[in-house]
């Protein structure tokens, strides 16, 4: 009995100072933000510290982001007609894949990409700065790591991921036009022109920007959090580089479905 | 009498629960080299890490150069640091530039020099500690040893009126040890530096300070020239000095006791 009652205090006791520990952290990378913030006006005076990051943020992103965005896009094409034919709109394949894009599958596994590609990078980079000491050997320097490190690759990050979802969308627009158009033989013009005309620039493809606006501004800030507060041993960085990818992936999704309900109903 | 660079004043330090300065007073006389000695994990790094505002005391204060460091906000506290240079324990090397960037580092962010001028310092010192040749190798593609002299080369550049640094001597061959020794000799009498060095080696530390500090469980255990510790010596500092395993000075971390702890059933 004695026993039991022990284990149980044990249980409420973790339960109790793990849900201390999460407030803790959240109070800390609110903090990390606003040092962000604070940081960023620096950035403009070193332009050269924000494109080198562009590149490592957001070029080498590229590549599977066009990979993926192609096939997604072909997939589109094949289940849009497939769903389409049974109705005889096959000629609405344009507005389907162009749609399903733009609002939902290009910011969305965008992000997931970018969160498994540029976010994981990121914190395992902070990490392991944070664990050789180049923080403090930076500060030892009189240079701040905020101004020098962490705000130019958050200015990266947030601005690589609108991008990245515009090249998404773009080319899995062709990959569905490839397999509608070429393989399915849906109509080359129809394919073009319902999509011109059932994708609305504020409705569509301005609600689908924002959604990339939040999800870089979430993502690269979950990244830099879980590199800079990582434990400083070779399993923190491993440990926060899991964590970075899964809470960055986790806030997208839950995100997604906050801003859609919140675009359906302004609309 | 000038009055010492760095005063430090009942100065206590915890971590958690455990303390590691207790109430202790210590200065650093300035243009001369004082050493820090004691055994491992008794708070040498932190001490240096104290000085240089990276952590903050529990309870009392250091006055560096007659401003109290932890008192600065993060400007002053940064011309403040202009002015020391710190050889950390792992050398901390920035992994993303090469030898010759991380020298550079300093004056690239905190002067106006131009790129001749500034290669000129850079081979300068580099050359200095024996890596003039490797100033285009990444920090991957050096040794310990290596690492460690360039971040002393990357301590200096700026020429700092104080230099902190932590174990200089490990990880050096008997050559590099013998030049380095020189290097911080010759540095600290003629630029008229003031250096603060952590280090284990007894030898090498007596025969350049002049003074030093043996610390030991939060406390100042033993001070006093190279000479006067020689001949002082109180039982614990010649357990320490001379290394001999048995005596006043513990070698185990805080532990239960030995059998205790063996036959324990839990
Ligand atoms: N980040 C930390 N968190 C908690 N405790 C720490 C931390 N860093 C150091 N300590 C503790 O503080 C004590 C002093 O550490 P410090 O690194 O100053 O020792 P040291 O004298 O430099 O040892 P060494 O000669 O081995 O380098 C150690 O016992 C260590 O357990
Ligand atoms: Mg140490």
């Amino acid at each position: 009995m004695q026993h039991f009652l022990r284990k149980t205090v044990a249980v409420f006791e973790s339960l109790g100072d793990r849900s201390l520990d999460s407030f803790e952290r959240l109070g800390r990378s609110t903090l990390f933000l606003v040092r962000v913030f604070k940081s960023i006006p620096f950035v403009f005076l070193r332009p050269w510290l924000l494109i080198q990051q562009l590149y490592s943020v957001g070029v080498l992103t590229i590549v599977i982001v066009l990979v993926a965005g192609t096939f997604v896009g072909m997939v589109l094409g094949l289940q849009g007609y497939n769903i389409l034919v049974r109705f005889n709109s096959e000629s609405s394949l344009g507005t389907m894949v162009g749609l399903t894009l733009v609002r939902e599958l290009g910011p969305v596994v965008t992000a997931l990409l970018f969160a498994g590609r540029a976010g994981s990078a990121l914190t395992a980079e902070l990490g392991l700065m944070k664990t050789t000491e180049q923080f403090s050997a930076l500060e030892m320097m009189a240079v701040d790591p905020f101004k020098r490190v962490i705000a130019p690759r958050f200015l990266a990050g947030f601005l690589s991921m609108p991008m990245l979802a515009a090249i998404f969308s773009a080319v899995g627009i062709y990959g569905g036009y490839y397999v509608g158009v070429y393989l399915l033989g849906v109509d080359d013009g129809a394919y073009w022109a319902q999509m011109q005309k059932s994708v609305d620039f504020h409705e569509d493809f301005m609600n689908g920007v924002w959604k990339t606006v939040v999800f870089g501004f979430v993502a690269t800030w979950i990244a830099l959090f879980e590199g800079y507060d990582s434990v400083p041993t070779s399993e923190g960085i491993g440990r926060a580089t899991t964590q970075s990818v899964v809470n960055a992936s986790l806030a997208v999704l839950g995100l997604n479905f906050i801003l859609t309900a919140l675009m359906l109903e302004t609309s | 009498m000038k009055s010492p660079l760095v005063e430090i004043t009942k100065l206590s330090f915890n971590r958690g629960s455990r303390i590691i300065f207790n109430n202790v007073n210590l200065d650093i006389e300035r243009g001369k080299i004082t050493a820090i000695m004691g055994p491992s994990g008794t708070g040498k790094t932190t001490l240096l890490k104290l000085i240089s505002a990276q952590l903050e005391p529990t309870v009392g204060s250091i006055m560096v150069d007659g401003q109290n460091i932890h008192g600065l906000d993060q400007e002053e506290l940064f011309e403040m640091r202009k002015r020391m240079g710190m050889l950390f324990q792992s050398g901390a090397l920035l992994t993303d530039l090469d030898v010759f960037d991380n020298v550079a580092y300093p004056l690239r962010e905190h002067t106006r020099l131009d790129e001749r001028m500034i290669r000129y310092l850079v081979l300068i010192k580099l050359h200095a500690v024996g890596l003039r040749g490797a100033a285009q190798l990444m920090p991957s593609e050096l040794s310990g040893g290596m690492l460690r002299r360039v971040a002393l080369a990357r301590a200096i550049v700026l020429d700092p009126m104080m230099i902190l640094y932590d174990e200089p001597f490990s990880g050096q061959d008997p050559i590099s040890m013998g030049v380095l020794m020189k290097l911080i000799k010759t540095m600290n009498d003629n630029l008229g530096l003031t250096s603060i060095i952590v280090s284990h080696d007894v030898n090498e530390v007596s025969a350049i300070a002049d003074y030093i500090y043996i610390i030991s469980d939060g406390q100042i255990m033993d001070q006093g020239t190279p000479a006067e510790l020689e001949e002082t010596a109180s039982e614990w500092a010649k357990q320490f000095l001379k290394g001999l395993p048995d005596g006043p000075v513990h070698f185990h971390y805080p532990a239960l006791d030995y059998a205790i702890d063996l036959f324990e059933i839990s």
